[in-house]
Formats: C-alpha cells, structure tokens, sequence
C-alpha cells in the first residue's frame, strides 16, 4: 500500500493503483485518475461507466465484469473497449476508485 | 529477476469439444478485459467454434472423458451427450457465462482477432462463407506466426 496525492487529496493505493479505501474517491479526482489511465478527454459516456461502477459497488460491494458492464450498463462491450482500450472494468474501476473487479468471464 | 507483464497472447484452439473451447475463451476474453491484446486461432475441430452451422451445437465429450466420472460404457449410451451437454449449458448459465456463439461474438467485440486455419478450412472442404463474420481471415501457419509475433502462444 502507499499514499499518493491525487487533485490534491492524499489517497491510499495498493501496488496496482487501485484505492484501499472507496470512501477517500471523489468525483473531482475523476479527471486526474483518467488521466493517470492515458484518458484525456473524458465523453458523458466515460461518466455513465464510471458512475455504473461506483453504484454497482455501492449496491453489491463488488465492480462489474466487461461482461455485466456490457449487458447492463447500457454501453456495449464494443463501446466500452473503445472507452477504456485497457480494459474497460479494471480501468474503470480503477477510475472510479473501487477495487479491481474480481471474475473470469 | 525482472517480471515483465504480459502485453500479447495468442490462443490456439484446437478442439471441437464443449470443455475444449470455453478454456481458451475465456483466456482470450480475459486477456481483453486486462488490457492484453489478443488473437484466436481456430484450427481443426477448433474450427466448429466459428462456423455458422456448428458454433450452436458445440457438445461435451461423454466417452473417452475420465473427468467425468462415468463408466465408460454408459458414455456411449445414444444421447448421451446431449444430456451432458444441456446439463452442462445449464450450469454454465447459472454462473452467467455466455454460450459458446455469444462469447465469441463478445470476445471479437473486445477487439480481439480472431483467424481460421487455412490447412483446416481446407481439410474440411470450408470456404470463407461457411464462418462467422467474426473470422477476419482464414490464414496459414506461416501467417499465424508472424500475427503472434512479440507475445506468448497459448495452445488448447
């Protein structure tokens, strides 16, 4: 685990960048994680995935798969690649400061 | 020792059977989803996976198969595998795994190649037509190989 300073809050991250602790995100870092993930310009569709994590999360305590992000979060898994070409649900996730979706499929 | 992550895979699949054919998706798929670049190689039986008429009727191997845990003789039994293979179905859709033409189209949304082998296709009398659209290319060995140049091969 370390600390590191993200739009000026210091949060904890484990050794993949993903936060300890959800409850440190806000959504004023979203810019700066997406950033920090090679996304410049975030589109309203890029908020709608990270948004989805963030109340998935909340809801199940637990971040979708590509998978269950592509048949409920109302963007496809083609879209959603196209979005996050590094892995929509571990990118988004990551972005959206909950841990990395755990699942095969 | 440096470990350095893996950044491409190419998976091979070569068999025509139902727990021959979900392992190597769910590599591909879940290379995609860690941001891996990936290509599907389908060869031989592999090749019912993506063709039009087969890909739906893709069935678990019930004789010869120990891990079953079955006498031999009642593997053979007519209809024996399409029970297997609809019980199988079913449990695989409890987990909310997609069936076998779905995850395809899926993985080839991810961006994922995915390629016939050309020896196969024409073994088996196929033409380009007789797969899914989802095949970009029927290609030879040759071909495959400079494809999966500079990441891991994955053979099932």
């Amino acid at each position: 685990m370390t600390t590191t300073s993200i739009a000026g809050h210091t949060v904890d991250v484990n050794d993949e960048g993903f936060f300890v602790d959800p409850n440190q995100w806000t959504e004023d870092m979203v810019p700066a994680l997406a950033r920090a993930e090679g996304i410049d310009d975030l589109s309203e569709q890029h908020w709608q995935v990270i948004r989805f994590m963030r109340s998935q999360y909340q809801e199940k305590g637990t971040g979708p798969t590509v998978r269950v992000l592509g048949k409920t979060s109302g963007v496809t898994v083609k879209e959603l690649y196209t979005l996050f070409p590094k892995g929509p649900a571990k990118v988004a996730a990551k972005i959206a400061g909950i841990p990395k979706p755990r699942g095969c499929i | 020792m440096t470990t350095e992550p893996i950044t491409k895979v190419s998976i091979i699949i070569s068999k025509g059977s139902l727990e021959g054919v979900y392992p190597g998706l769910i590599m591909a798929n879940g290379a995609r989803a860690e941001g891996i670049e990936a290509n599907l190689f389908f060869t031989f039986f592999g090749l019912d996976v993506v063709h039009r008429k087969r890909h739906e009727h893709i069935k678990l191997a019930t004789v010869g198969n120990p891990g079953l845990h079955m006498a031999t003789w009642l593997g053979g039994v007519p209809g024996m595998a399409t029970v297997m293979t609809h019980y199988m179905e079913h449990q695989i859709d409890k987990l909310d795994i997609p069936s076998i033409p779905e995850f395809v189209e899926m993985i080839a949304d991810t961006g994922a190649g995915l390629y016939a082998c050309k020896a196969s296709v024409d073994l088996f009398g196929l033409e380009k037509n007789d797969l899914i659209d989802q095949v970009q290319d029927i290609i030879t060995v040759g071909e495959f190989y400079e494809r999966a140049a500079g990441g891991q091969i994955i053979f099932t």
